[in-house]
C-alpha cells in the first residue's frame, strides 16, 4: 500500500480555504452568491432611491412580507431538488387555509386542532399528487397543473363566490403582527450561536477523531461572529420602537423565529440525514439511487409530502397577515416561489440548492417589491423587473451547470 | 492451480425461443484479470447480467469460492462480493466523491450522516488503489474526468469489500492517458487479491491487462486462454468464428 495522500478540502491555512473558495466559484458552484449580490446591490439601490427604503419600520416590513414567500420557496426546494415541480403549492395553502377557516368557524372546532386539520389536508395532499409523480409516471408539471386548476374550484366551493372570512384568533394573528419581547431576541441569537458553536464543535471532534484534517478552527469563529455581529445589528435595530404613531411598536416579529427553525430543521433533514442525502442523489441520477438501492418512488412521494405541508404553513402565514381567507388565496404566490427559489440558487434541473437559497432568494424577489413599491413606480414595472431578475437567476443557473458539467470533456 | 473464485458450469439462458447462453463453462481467478471478449450479441451481457443476479441463470452450476451458490437476485450476488461497474457507471454528479462511493451505504450515528467516518474510509480504499488523479475526495463527480469517474466507480466496489468484480467496457470513451490510467488500477485491484471479469471490445487493452483471455461465440464459450500463450490474431479468430479451439475452421 502507498502513502499517496488524498485531500479532502479541509487541509491547509484559512488563505488556502479562501483560495479554494474563488476556485469553486469560478468552477461553477456558486450557490447563492449571485443572489447575495443581487441583495446588496438591491439594498444600496433603493436607500438611495427612496427615503423610506432604509427606516427602522420598513426594515422590519421587509421581513415580515418575505416570511410568506420564504416558507413556500422552503417547501418547493424538495421538490425542485428532484427536478420536479408543484405548481398547486399555493393554492394548496389556500385550501389548507379554506379548511381551517371552515373547521373553526362554521364548525367551531378548537383553532389548533384547526391548524392540525390544515397540515393533515397538505400532507395527503403532497401524498396524492406524489403518487401521481412517482408511483404513474405523470409529470410533476402536469399533476400539479391539474390540481392548481382543481383546488381553485375547491376553495370556491369552500367558501363561496367571492367568499371572505376573517381569522379571528388572535393567537394566529399574532404571528405576522406582533413581536416579541426585547430580551426574547437576544435569547433567540444567543441560541443561535450557540447551537452553530455545538455543532461546529461536534463536527470537528468526529473528524479528529477519524484523524481527518480540519479547516482552521478560526473560520469557525470568524463564521460565527461574523453570524453574531449581523444578527445583533438587526436585533438592535428591531428592538428599538419603529412605530410612526403613538404606540410603540419594538422587538423582533414572531414570525422570524419561526422561519429560523424551519430553516434550521429542513437544512438539517437536507445535510445531515439519509433521506436528504437520498433526496440529492435522486435529484442529480434517479437511476444511481436506484441501482445503489434508495426507494426512489419513496423520496419522491415524500418531498410532495413535506412540499405541500410547508406550504400550508405559508398559507398560515399569508391568512395570519392579512387576518382573512379568501377565496383566490394562493393563485399568484406559487410563481413567486419557484422565482425565489431559483433566484436563491435552487437548481431547476434538480440536485443543487439549500434551504438558504430559497431565504436569500424570498428576501431578493421581496426587496423588489418593497422597494419599487417605495419609489412609487407603477405596480406594472414590478412585474417587469421581477421577471428579468428570474430570467437573469435561471441563466446563472443554466450556465453554471454547463460548465460545472463541462469538465468531463476535459480530457 | 487454486480453487477457482467463481467457477460457472454448464450454463444456460434463454430468451423464449433464443438460446442465448448455450451451456458454457467459465471460471475466474481471485487476484487474476480474466477478460471476456466477444462480437455483439455473442452473450456476454447476459452472462454478466447471471453473475450479478439481475437476470439469474436457467440452468448450470455457479461455485463461489469451491461453494455451490445460487443468484437469484442482485442482493445475494453483492451479500457474496460480487459487484459489477456498469459502463455508465450509475454516479451522481451533483454528490461528491465520498458521497457517491457510499450511496446507498452511508454510515449513520444515532441517525444522522457520519461524514468523517464516510471520508476516512473513502480515502482509504482510493490509497489502496495508489490512486493520484483525484485532487479532493470531497470533489463533486461533474467536475472529474472520465477516468476519474471510473476510479470512484471501481473505488467503490473497494469499499464495498468486493471478492469478485466485473467491469463493463471500463476503457470505452477514454482517452489514451486515461485508460492507461484505468487499465493500472484494474491491474492493482487484481494484485489487491480481487478476482476482476473484464469485458471489453479493445484487444489491445485486453492483451495489456489480462491474465486469462474466455471468448464468446454465439452463446458458446469457443475458448479459455491464458493471456501469455495466446496472441492477438487468433483471439479474433475466435471472437469471428473463424477459428475454433479444435483448430477447424468453420
Amino acid at each position: 500500500m502507498s502513502n499517496t495522500s488524498l485531500a479532502t478540502g479541509h487541509e491547509g491555512t484559512i488563505r488556502d480555504q479562501v483560495k479554494a473558495y474563488f476556485q469553486r466559484v469560478r468552477s461553477g458552484e456558486m450557490g447563492a452568491l449571485p443572489a447575495v449580490s443581487a441583495l446588496i446591490l438591491l439594498a444600496i439601490l433603493f436607500s438611495s432611491l427612496s427615503p423610506f427604503f432604509l427606516t427602522k419600520l420598513n426594515f422590519a416590513n421587509l421581513f415580515v412580507q418575505s416570511a410568506e414567500l420564504a416558507v413556500l420557496a422552503c417547501a418547493l426546494v424538495f421538490v425542485l431538488l428532484l427536478g420536479e415541480i408543484d405548481l398547486a403549492a399555493g393554492v394548496t395553502a389556500g385550501v389548507g387555509m379554506a379548511l381551517f377557516v371552515v373547521l373553526n368557524q362554521k364548525m367551531g372546532l378548537d383553532p389548533l386542532l384547526s391548524v392540525i386539520a390544515a397540515l393533515a389536508f397538505g400532507s395527503l395532499t403532497g401524498w396524492i399528487i406524489g403518487l401521481f409523480v412517482a408511483r404513474i409516471r405523470v409529470p410533476s408539471f402536469v399533476v400539479t397543473l391539474g390540481f392548481f386548476l382543481g383546488f381553485q374550484g375547491l376553495q370556491l366551493i369552500m367558501l363561496g363566490d367571492g367568499g371572505i372570512y376573517r381569522v379571528d384568533i388572535p393567537a394566529i394573528q399574532a404571528i405576522m403582527n406582533s413581536n416579541m419581547p426585547e430580551w426574547a431576541g437576544w435569547v433567540l441569537l444567543v441560541v443561535m450561536v450557540g447551537v452553530s458553536l455545538l455543532i461546529g464543535l461536534w463536527d470537528r471532534s468526529r473528524r479528529t477523531k477519524a484523524g481527518l484534517a480540519t479547516r482552521p478552527i478560526a473560520m469557525l469563529f470568524i463564521r460565527l461572529a461574523f453570524m453574531a455581529v449581523l444578527g445583533g445589528i438587526a436585533i438592535a435595530i428591531l428592538n428599538q420602537n419603529r412605530s410612526v404613531s403613538i404606540k410603540a411598536i419594538a422587538g423582533v416579529p414572531i414570525v422570524i423565529p419561526i422561519v429560523i427553525v424551519i430553516v434550521f430543521i429542513g437544512t438539517f433533514v437536507l445535510d445531515r440525514t439519509l433521506f436528504g442525502r437520498y433526496l440529492y442523489a435522486v435529484g442529480g441520477n434517479p437511476e444511481a439511487g436506484r441501482r445503489a438501492g434508495i426507494d426512489v418512488a419513496k423520496i419522491r412521494i415524500a418531498a410532495f409530502m413535506i412540499c405541500s405541508t410547508l406550504a400550508v404553513v405559508s398559507g398560515l402565514l399569508h391568512a395570519s397577515r392579512i387576518g382573512s381567507v379568501e377565496s383566490t388565496a394562493g393563485r399568484t404566490i406559487v410563481l413567486n416561489g419557484v422565482a425565489a427559489a431559483v433566484v436563491g440558487g435552487v437548481s431547476l434541473f434538480g440536485g443543487r440548492g439549500r434551504m438558504m437559497n430559497a431565504i436569500v432568494g424570498a428576501l431578493v424577489i421581496s426587496i423588489i417589491d418593497n422597494g419599487l413599491g417605495l419609489i412609487g413606480l407603477p405596480a406594472g414595472i414590478n412585474f417587469l423587473v421581477t421577471g428579468g431578475v428570474l430570467v437573469g437567476a435561471a441563466t446563472i443557473d443554466a450556465l453554471s451547470r454547463k460548465r460545472s458539467g463541462g469538465s468531463i470533456l476535459r480530457t | 492451480m487454486d480453487t477457482p473464485l467463481i467457477e460457472l458450469t454448464g450454463i444456460k439462458k434463454s430468451f423464449g425461443p433464443v438460446d442465448v447462453l448455450k451451456g458454457i463453462d467459465f471460471t475466474a481467478y481471485a487476484g487474476k484479470v480474466t477478460a471476456l471478449v466477444g462480437d455483439n450479441g455473442a452473450g456476454k451481457s447476459t452472462l454478466i447480467k447471471g453473475l450479478s443476479g439481475v437476470q439469474p441463470f436457467d440452468d448450470g452450476v455457479v461455485r463461489f469460492d469451491g461453494q455451490e451458490v445460487h443468484l437469484a437476485n442482485p442482493k445475494q450476488a453483492s451479500n457474496l462480493g460480487i459487484e459489477v461497474v456498469y459502463q455508465d457507471l450509475a454516479l451522481c454528479e451533483n454528490l461528491d466523491i465520498v458521497q457517491n462511493m457510499f450511496l446507498g451505504r452511508e454510515e449513520t450515528t444515532t441517525g444522522t450522516l457520519n461524514e468523517a467516518a464516510m471520508e476516512f474510509a473513502a480515502t482509504k480504499a482510493l490509497q489502496s488503489l495508489s490512486v493520484r488523479t483525484v485532487k479532493s475526495v470531497r470533489q463533486k463527480v461533474s467536475s472529474l474526468s472520465g477516468g476519474q469517474r471510473q476510479t470512484v466507480a471501481i473505488g467503490r466496489t473497494v469499499l464495498r469489500n468486493a471478492k469478485l468484480v466485473i467491469l463493463d467496457e471500463p476503457t470505452a470513451a477514454l482517452g489514451v492517458a486515461q485508460t492507461e490510467q484505468v487499465l493500472n488500477l484494474v491491474r492493482r485491484l487484481a494484485d489487491n487479491g480481487i478476482g476482476v471479469i473484464i469485458i471489453s471490445h479493445n484487444l489491445a487493452d485486453v492483451f495489456q491487462v489480462a491474465d486469462y483471455i474466455s471468448v464468446l461465440y454465439l452463446g458458446g464459450m469457443v475458448a479459455s486462454l491464458a493471456t501469455a500463450d495466446t496472441n492477438y490474431n487468433d483471439v479474433v479468430g475466435y471472437i469471428t468464428g473463424t477459428k475454433s479451439l479444435e483448430g477447424a475452421a468453420s
